[in-house]
């Protein structure tokens, strides 16, 4: 199925939840956050779209906001899709995908160990890599490095951005 | 003949004039730091019981990321390091001489690590292979990694590489073969004779 | 009769065991010797990776793909290299592009050839695979340091090509090689294929069921075992691969004796494809020129590559400077563990361990 046929359908369905499409080297369109688990799961079971593998969740810190991002991919039509939905920093809150997809699983407590975004729904939400005391959330782009142990030189971090 | 006593001051000696006049001048040799039967007897058994040692070192199965992949190729098929006596990798800590940490040593597995170590029963040597084991290596700069294992572990040999090739790894294990050569059991610090273990290098990297 | 008290009791396994392929820890609750559920715990050997490719530029971030899935470097690279030439528009030249084929094949042979042999130690046959398997790879990584430079964390894919072009021989000295390599896989499968006591440490164990393996985003050899001929070489076809004349395995069986039987099949289907590059490889430059300090156009792309291990990706995003603003790494591995302890349920602690082995995880691709 083209991205167009996708983008239409998609707003047909869900109107307002839809706020804005693109096509740039993967279809893109974002969501808003709380009509996400009913439009995915729209994506999932409906013949025509069959996206059945949910292949990378993921965010990003934009420095007014977070991004969850989600890469979405068909077996059967081989159409693949991403999905993008923007959380506010203060309290950044998403629904949870593990019900649709266990794949989520794994990836979101990962999110929620980097970043600090809450996944509501999600059975286990931990700290994955890290350990539960560690000070902060590494990938936000305010984190200043605290290791626990004090080292005579100062770790090197963005100095290649000096280039 | 009273020009030739020297001065004595007729206060009494302070502890630290005490202390002044009972360090010797000059380091008192190894060989008589000991008496003589004890060093006879080492001069003995030294020889016999490092050849025993250094050519049946066993390692513990410990590996922690891509240099671990090199010391297995280092013990297998190409590169056989049972040739020079690391015969059997110990899966028990407590059965083992020797501790390869092959990988980078992050905050969280730190203290497993130590834990491992502790287990090892003594004579116990270190080898830390590789530039993560060394110094954090490629990793250095990150918020979970432990800049070299030194900080935490009397190292032995340092073997340099990123990851070192299996020969480089075995030709650490001779240098630690040619280190327990020159020891004796008069020096080493597990039987209780005074030796110490040699921590220079950590010292300059710690803050304090 | 009174009946016993039981209770469930957990079992810590890892970090540091023979079998966990790297520092794996899991909590597994017992009743009696059957499983019951079993906890993973990673990050002891989490590195920070995404955190420091903020801070290099993507050049200087090649050398951390190397080090991630790190039985697999080439791999790795072309993952990443491909996402760059994907975000950033640059094309590569046919002679590159056929040298990158050969090396993600041979290091498709090794991955699987050594996983072979350390599942074969996972279940018990304590070093003699291992011997076999590492026998044959100490071969193919000659090739890699005869190209590359470093046996194991070759950083030999560059953004616009390779680093450098092949030396004298190199070529036929993989046709050589190649022509060999059949034999092997012969004798392989000859001492393990139809052995009794593999078969029956194998066969009924860890049973993924298909919609089960694609719900939990399990991809490459532990999918195709299950019966889903999904392989990103096929469906989203990327380098050269649509070239090249090979099938992509499938078997029915979703157990983990199918898991080794699929990479067997897979090793010969690699060689096929070997076989067409080596005979196809035309002559040109090997690299185009890319900007050492490489500043893509804002935007972001994830790209993905049929790593050996299942689909490898790489999702960036770029503010146009010369880091990467987000670098994000789709791991295999990490993925394919949701679902261990689903397969492990009912099982016993040394079906466990054959499972663990037969899903194939490297910690460096894991915890990054």
């Amino acid at each position: 199925m083209k991205a167009t046929q996708i983008f239409q359908q998609l707003k047909l369905q869900f109107g307002d939840a839809i706020l804005s499409t693109a096509e740039d080297k993967w279809p893109v369109v974002y969501v808003k956050a709380e009509r996400l688990p009913e439009v995915v799961a729209h994506l999932r079971d409906s013949p025509g779209l069959d996206f059945d593998l949910l292949s990378s969740v993921t965010a990003v810190d934009y420095e007014d906001r977070f991004e969850t991002v989600y890469h979405l991919r068909s077996l059967k039509e081989g159409h693949t899709l991403v999905l993008k939905v923007r959380v506010s920093r203060d309290n950044p809150v998403v629904p949870s995908l593990t019900p649709l997809y266990q794949s989520a699983n794994l990836q979101e407590r990962e999110v929620y160990d980097f970043f600090g975004i809450r996944f509501e729904g999600h059975p286990n939400l931990k700290r994955l890599f890290l350990w539960e005391a560690f000070p902060g959330h590494p990938l936000r782009k305010d984190f200043r490095y605290t290791t626990s142990i004090s080292y005579a030189e100062p770790p090197e971090h963005e100095q290649a951005r000096e280039l | 003949m009273s020009e030739d006593r020297p001065e004595v001051s007729e206060a009494t000696p302070t502890a630290e004039d005490l202390k002044r006049m009972l360090t010797p001048a000059e380091e008192v040799p190894a060989e008589i730091r000991h008496n003589v039967l004890l060093t006879t007897v080492a001069k003995v058994v030294d020889p016999v019981y490092n050849w025993s040692r250094r050519w049946s070192m066993w390692p513990v199965m410990f590996g922690l990321a891509c240099c671990a992949i090199e010391m297995i190729c280092a013990v297998a098929s190409r590169n056989d390091a049972a040739r020079f006596g690391i015969e059997i990798m110990r899966a028990s800590p407590r059965q083992a001489d020797l501790m390869f940490v092959a990988g980078t040593v992050t905050e969280k597995m730190l203290p497993q690590v130590l834990r491992i170590y502790n287990q090892m029963a003594e004579p116990k040597y270190v080898i830390a292979m590789g530039n993560c084991a060394i110094s954090g290596g490629p990793f250095a700069g990150s918020y979970s990694v432990v800049r070299g294992i030194d900080l935490y572990l009397p190292v032995d040999v340092y073997v340099p590489g990123c990851p070192p090739r299996p020969e480089a790894l075995i030709y650490g294990v001779m240098q630690l073969q040619e280190k327990i050569k020159r020891q004796s059991i008069l020096d080493v610090p597990w039987y209780g004779f005074g030796g110490e273990v040699d921590r220079t290098v950590a010292q300059d990297r710690r803050r304090r | 009769m009174t009946t016993l008290k039981t209770e469930q009791f957990i079992l810590n396994i890892g970090p540091q065991h023979p079998s966990t392929h790297g520092v794996f820890r899991m909590m597994v609750t017992l009743d009696g010797e059957t499983i019951v559920d079993v906890d993973l715990v990673l990050g002891y050997l989490h590195r920070g990776v995404e955190k420091l490719a903020e801070g290099r530029t993507y050049l200087q971030s090649l050398p951390l793909t190397d080090r991630m899935d790190y039985i697999c470097s080439m791999s790795n690279n072309l993952a990443y290299c491909t996402a760059v030439e994907a975000l950033a528009g640059i094309t590569v030249p046919e002679r590159a592009e056929y040298i990158r084929v050969i090396m993600a094949e041979l290091t498709r042979v090794v991955n699987h050839i050594v996983c072979i042999g350390f599942y074969l130690n996972d279940l018990g046959a304590y070093f003699t695979p291992v011997l076999y398997c590492l026998r044959e790879r100490e071969k193919i990584l000659d090739l890699f340091e005869a190209a590359s430079g470093s046996r194991m964390t070759c950083n030999y894919i560059r953004f616009g090509g390779v680093a450098q072009d092949l030396p004298e021989g190199w070529l036929d000295q993989c046709r050589k090689l190649m022509a060999g390599f059949p034999a092997f896989i012969d004798e392989l499968e000859e001492l393990l294929s139809t052995n009794e006591i593999f078969l029956a440490r194998g066969r009924g164990i860890g049973v993924l069921p298909p919609d089960m393996a694609v719900n939990a985003g399990v991809t490459g050899p532990n999918l195709r075992a299950s019966g889903v001929a999904y392989d990103v070489r096929k469906a989203h076809p990327y380098s050269i691969y649509d070239r090249f004349d090979f099938a992509v395995p499938t078997l029915r069986g979703c157990d983990c004796y199918d898991r080794y039987m699929l990479r067997i099949l897979e090793i010969r289907q690699s060689l096929r494809i070997l076989e067409q590059a080596l005979r196809d490889i035309p002559a040109g430059e090997v690299q185009s020129k890319v900007p050492k300090a490489l500043r893509p156009p804002e935007g972001d792309v994830y790209h993905a590559i049929e790593g050996p291990k299942g689909e490898f990706g790489f999702y960036l995003v770029s503010d146009g400077s010369v880091s990467p603003y987000r670098w994000h790494v789709r791991s295999a591995t990490f993925i394919n563990l949701t679902v261990l302890p689903y397969l492990c349920r009912g099982h016993k602690i040394a079906d466990l361990i054959a499972i663990l082995g037969s899903l194939d995880n490297v910690m460096g691709e894991v915890d990054r």
